[in-house]
């Protein structure tokens, strides 16, 4: 057996995760992890499938890919015996939109010693009062309040809140 | 003792009321501790947790690394949430089912009733994450588990708490 991730996008339409996975449990293809997302009207998935050497993903997904207009990016998976990181903050944020927030907040909590294990950001409001929202989860390497500070020092436009997320283990 | 993990059915299953405090009862309370603290930062452990299906459960949130609001160590026998206030989401993971935490949501603030293990009966409140602590527990005796109770971890966009600028 070996692991791959697999990597779908395109138009969104109905039915794409149903083709796709059938065609893979077909196949005797075992499904791990898997995260779809719909960013616009645009649809991606990623998949860590686990399958036999001898079986060519490309082409038990080439009909569907075809019919339903998707691009397939297929690599090996990585180290698969590292085990989940447990995040243990997480940061919201949130203003009226303009360029540069993403990179600005995760700029300063990377010096600060974040890394970040999931990260997602939409944009609400109207469209001439449009508002950027960003969630984020991470490991805090270097102690919450290095992350907390560097925040404080952003001196910004946007609403940042750093929380503890305290695992509960029972 | 060995835990069960799920998907071990009998983790699915009603723990009875205990019925006397004896001996055996105290003696397997005493291995349930030493199986929860042998494990990796268990706050605690119900007994179905190690195939033992009577209504007693261990809680102890008092050495957390940043400490919270709690009642020291404590025995819960026959245990009975009586009052239910608030709700707060948090992130659980759980000594059966290994490798995979999620949110949950629980009441922030209850009430309720057990046994020590001296028979005497205690009433009290507890809130925040000691509260989600002992409904975590008692939900085992139930049977119950967080998974039965899972929301996605993408719904927990604001945090109702802490609106500091």
């Amino acid at each position: 057996m070996k692991c791959s991730v697999l990597t779908l996008v395109g138009a969104d339409q109905a039915g794409i995760v149903a083709a796709v996975t059938d065609a893979l449990y077909k196949q005797d293809c075992s499904l791990a992890q898997a995260s779809m997302m719909r960013l616009g009207a645009n649809f991606a998935i990623m998949l860590r499938v686990a399958h036999d050497e001898e079986k060519d993903l490309h082409n038990i997904l080439s009909e569907i890919c075809k019919n339903m207009n998707l691009h397939l990016h297929i690599d090996e998976d990585v180290n698969t015996d590292v085990l989940k990181p447990d995040p243990d903050v997480q940061v919201t944020v949130y203003g009226a939109d303009r360029n540069g927030i993403v990179a600005q907040v995760t700029s300063a909590l990377a010096e600060a010693g974040l890394n970040i294990i999931d990260l997602e950001t939409d944009i609400g409001g109207t469209k001439d009062k449009p508002i950027y929202v960003m969630t984020l989860e991470g490991q805090a390497t270097k102690g919450i309040e290095s992350l907390q500070n560097a925040l404080d020092d952003l001196n910004s436009d946007i609403e940042v809140n750093l929380d503890e997320i305290n695992t509960l283990r029972g | 003792m060995d835990i069960l993990t799920y998907p071990d059915q009998r983790l699915k299953q009603l723990s009875e009321s205990v019925e006397s405090i004896d001996k055996e009862i105290l003696s397997f309370i005493h291995e349930l501790e030493q199986t929860r603290v042998s494990g990796p930062g268990a706050v605690g452990i119900a007994a179905p947790q190690v195939n033992f299906f009577k209504r007693v459960v261990i809680v102890d949130v008092s050495n957390m690394r940043k400490p919270v609001d709690n009642h020291g160590h404590m025995i819960m026998i026959n245990p009975e949430i009586t009052d239910w206030e608030g709700m707060d989401m948090g992130r659980e993971g759980c000594l059966s089912i290994p490798d995979f935490t999620g949110n949950v949501i629980r009441a922030e603030k209850i009430k309720l009733n057990y046994l020590d293990e001296t028979g005497n009966t205690h009433e009290i409140e507890a809130s925040g994450f000691e509260a989600r602590a002992i409904q975590h527990e008692l939900d085992h005796l139930d049977g119950l588990l967080f998974l039965d109770r899972l929301v996605s971890r993408r719904s927990d966009l604001f945090k109702r708490k802490n609106y500091k600028k």
